[in-house]
């Protein structure tokens, strides 16, 4: 198991990062990685390949003019989203900032929904009037998508006071990126969290670049899981691109938080694929940077090696899995192109909430 | 079947590209995620990923070639065991169709005759807004979709004991009563719990709901004002307080792009039930970054309601409903208001329309406009212009967003003339969007341009007879009476 442990460890994005140190703080203890049984396996897997299929799509349905604005994608941080989904139980909140596709769908929202957000269409989860940065889901406890760098951390602190407010026993994920771990809001809302210890999880998606800016040439500290440490707030460094990793620590975190004892913060060593938007050819990263992530260390990737090394699922077990997924994008894509554009009556409402019944 | 390869948009604005490179050649075996080509925008060179595995069947747009419109056929992939000769040249390029049904100008182009649903009668303050066709289709205000005559309205009972209050007394009674009635209603702030309130407005709130729902939070206007409204997307409701609304400044994308926008961009799913309060504008000698009225700034966003009473009955009536409504409301107080007394009803729950103007003072030969501490100058100038024989109407307008311009209008239609009196500066400024109403919806019954007596357009200085410049006096409202009625 420590093997297991150290070899996933080292896997990461970041070596330089991690050897400052991968920990910091003394108040919880480091999660033990457990190996995943078949069934997480396969529905990891899944989940993964669904985010990344989804994504592909919205490309390609970007690049045809039918997704407007600013488009941010997931691809290469899957194993973030759906590792800390395996570890969270029903009522735990989460927020997070654009880059919220994989969110949605690893709560579980629709992807159909999702996608006619980003077309822009009636059926979209706000009505069309979100987009790609803007969209909630009550029901899977999903608070958005927004879009100013950092704001999301007061918000998400918040749903933790919420919790806290009506003991409740619920945990808030509350994600950035290394670029908002910047901001002074999230120091704010670390000091709040501490001294009224909100079950809160501050999960740092590192991936290295804050649009074009590397984590090296804006952070004076580049080791993010240590951020809290003026707050006394215990953090995490995780490989990100293990799911089995992201899971385990999730689980330690939210245990953390869920018994009281207030904030932690995860740290998660990830890698976009793609530019920071759709518009960014990402010219500050070399190819054989994004290459070797790709090969190496993709999420999906090591999923899919373990389920046919284990003999867990043949190659075609695994096409069948991804015929089915490309069913369900392709199913959302169309719907999402033809689903009207939202009545233009629909521009004047919901700008106020109605009175109370 | 075989799929085609379509030139894509690769920014927000792109219409057409180069397509620089090749990356793929005809006959290679492609996967999703593979760089296929290189396309050169008017901004940079971005690679085309292929989203379908197969073969690249048959490059249609050789390297080099500019003017690439978006959308158009680029290459086709075959899939598993097709071949070329599965491509038909001329394929309908049925997503190229589809493409265009996006973004269509249409929705942008309607106007607001389009409304939203019809009010519901007897829905009134906190009902949906439906925006009036009345304004017509250019920058058209959210508005009350019926104003009653403030003459019929009797919002308190006849015979009902009134009670000298302070405006101070009125906000903390206001704020205990809701946190009585409903659980989820709390204040979070700066020395709001032991220290009683910096300006002591929350008296004696701790005593009795304890720290759980009085909190005082470390000195953190954008951390606590964020917070806040996380709390209130959860259901609960925040009152939270600004020590004073020049520090909310920190705040301010909390509050607008958080708070106020969250409802629609959420599609209806999820609002912001909030309030944030505190003293806004000039105390006295406090200097430039500690005086400031806030009215304009605020009221100029949709999804906030922007409040300014000036009596503490107003201050009373309004701030139970701000707490009970389910927007995020933006009530600003006055220093200089909270020690003075006023009348309050004797009520056990005393709570007034939100967006309803009020006939402060009735006269028949002008209208003077004002709102929060405008009032006192509005008032004594009216005072002062009686014994001069002119008879002022004075409406306080209480609210600012949504604005109940329906009595303003009806009051100048009556006088023929207005003022308009706030400590804002001028330009912008809610006097500004009275005059800009009055010329389109009162224009046949003015006997005179709209007048606006403002703060000055200057940083407040500290000086004491600078400040006294700075800001309107009686004198400049009862001079501007005059000259709408060229007198």
């Amino acid at each position: 198991m420590a093997q297991t442990h150290a070899a996933a460890r080292r896997s990461g994005a970041d070596r330089e990062a991690r050897a400052e140190g991968g920990r910091s703080g003394s108040a919880a203890k480091s999660a033990e990685i457990a190996e995943f049984s078949k069934d997480e396996e396969l529905g990891a897997y899944r989940q993964m390949l669904l985010i990344r299929r989804f994504e592909e799509k919205a490309g390609q349905l970007y690049g045809m003019g039918l997704i407007g604005g600013f488009c941010h994608l997931y691809i290469g941080q899957e194993a973030v989203v759906v590792g800390l989904q395996l570890a969270m139980i029903e009522g735990d909140q989460v927020i997070t900032a654009y880059r919220d596709h994989g969110h949605m769908l690893a709560t579980g929202m629709d992807p159909k929904g999702v996608m006619a957000e980003l077309t822009g269409r009636r059926s979209g989860y706000s009505r069309g009037k979100g987009g790609s940065m803007h969209m909630f889901s009550k029901d899977k406890h999903f608070y958005g998508g927004h879009g100013i760098v950092g704001a999301q951390v007061p918000l998400g602190t918040g749903l933790a006071f919420a919790n806290r407010y009506r003991d409740n026993g619920n945990v808030s994920l509350t994600y950035f990126g290394d670029g908002a771990a910047n901001q002074g809001q999230v120091y704010e809302s670390f000091n709040m969290a501490k001294l009224w210890s909100l079950p809160v999880i501050y999960v740092i998606e590192n991936n290295h670049y804050a649009m074009g800016t590397s984590i090296k040439r804006s952070s004076a500290t580049t080791n993010l899981c240590k951020r809290g440490q003026s707050f006394d707030i215990p953090g995490e460094q995780v490989d990100g691109m293990d799911v089995r990793a992201v899971k385990a620590a999730g689980e330690m975190a939210l245990d953390h938080a869920r018994s009281g004892k207030g904030p932690m913060i995860l740290e998660m060593l990830t890698y976009r694929y793609r530019g920071h938007s759709m518009s960014d050819p990402a010219k500050y990263r070399a190819k054989e940077e994004v290459q070797k992530m790709r090969t190496e260390h993709d999420p999906i990737e090591q999923v899919r090696h373990r389920l046919e090394e284990k003999g867990w699922a043949s190659e075609d077990d695994l096409k069948e899995v991804d015929k089915e997924i490309r069913r369900v994008v392709n199913e959302a894509a169309e719907f999402a192109q033809q689903d009207p554009e939202p009545d233009p009556a629909e521009l004047w409402t919901d700008i106020y909430a109605e009175a109370q019944a | 079947m075989p799929t085609q390869v379509l030139m894509p948009a690769l920014s927000p604005t792109m219409e057409e590209g180069k397509l620089a490179k090749w990356v793929a050649k005809e006959g290679d075996a492609i996967k999703a995620g593979d760089v296929i080509a290189e396309i050169e925008t008017d901004k940079a060179t971005m690679e085309v990923e292929a989203v379908d595995e197969g073969r690249l069947g048959r490059i249609l747009v050789g390297e080099g070639t500019e003017g690439v419109k978006v959308n158009s056929p680029i290459a086709w992939i075959l899939g598993e065991g097709e071949d070329a000769s599965a491509i038909q040249a001329d394929a309908p390029a049925e997503l190229k169709a589809e493409a265009k049904t996006n973004g269509s100008g249409a929705a942008a182009l309607q106007t607001p005759e389009a409304p939203g649903p019809a009010p519901k009668p007897g829905e009134d303050e906190g009902g949906k807004i439906a925006h009036g066709p009345a304004t017509g289709p250019v920058s058209a205000l959210t508005s009350l979709p019926t104003a009653q005559p403030e003459e019929d309205s009797r919002e308190v009972p006849e015979g009902t004991e009134m009670v000298q209050m302070t405006v101070r007394e009125a906000l903390r009674d206001a704020m205990a009563e809701e946190m009585r009635r409903d659980g989820d209603v709390f204040v979070m702030g700066e020395e709001v719990a032991e220290y009683q309130g910096a300006y002591k407005v929350t008296q004696g709130l701790l005593e009795e709901f304890g720290a759980r729902r009085v909190i005082d939070t470390p000195i953190t206007e954008h951390g606590f004002a964020g917070l806040g409204v996380g709390a209130a997307f959860a259901g609960l409701k925040p009152i939270v307080e600004f020590m004073t609304w020049n520090f909310a400044m920190q705040a301010i994308d909390q509050i607008i792009n958080s708070a106020a926008k969250t409802l629609y961009m959420a599609g209806g799913q999820m609002g912001c039930p909030i309030v944030f309060r505190g003293p806004n504008g000039a105390a006295a000698r406090v200097g430039a970054q500690h005086s400031q009225d806030y009215s304009a700034w605020y009221s100029q966003v949709p999804g906030l309601k922007v409040i300014q009473p000036h009596t503490a009955a107003d201050a009373k009536g309004l701030l139970k409903a701000a707490i009970r409504d389910r927007n995020p409301v933006i009530f600003l107080e006055n220093e200089i208001l909270y020690g003075q007394s006023f009348p309050v009803p004797k009520l056990d729950d005393f709570v007034l329309p939100i967006g309803k103007a009020k006939i402060a003072r009735k006269g028949k030969d002008a209208t003077i406009v004002s709102f929060g501490i405008g009032m006192t100058y509005a008032l004594k100038a009216a005072e002062a212009l009686a014994g001069e024989g002119i008879e002022s109407e004075v409406v306080d307008l209480r609210t600012i967003r949504p604005m109940d311009i329906e009595t303003v209008v009806r009051s100048v239609k009556k006088t023929g003339r207005c003022v308009t009196v706030e400590e804002g500066w001028p330009q912008n400024s809610v006097g500004t969007t009275i005059a800009a109403q009055l010329m389109r919806q009162a224009f046949d019954f003015l006997d005179a341009p709209v007048l606006n007596v403002n703060g000055k357009d200057v940083p407040m200085p500290y000086a004491a007879n600078l400040e006294k410049l700075a800001l309107p006096s009686v004198k400049e409202v009862v001079e501007a009476v005059k000259a709408v009625s060229y007198k």
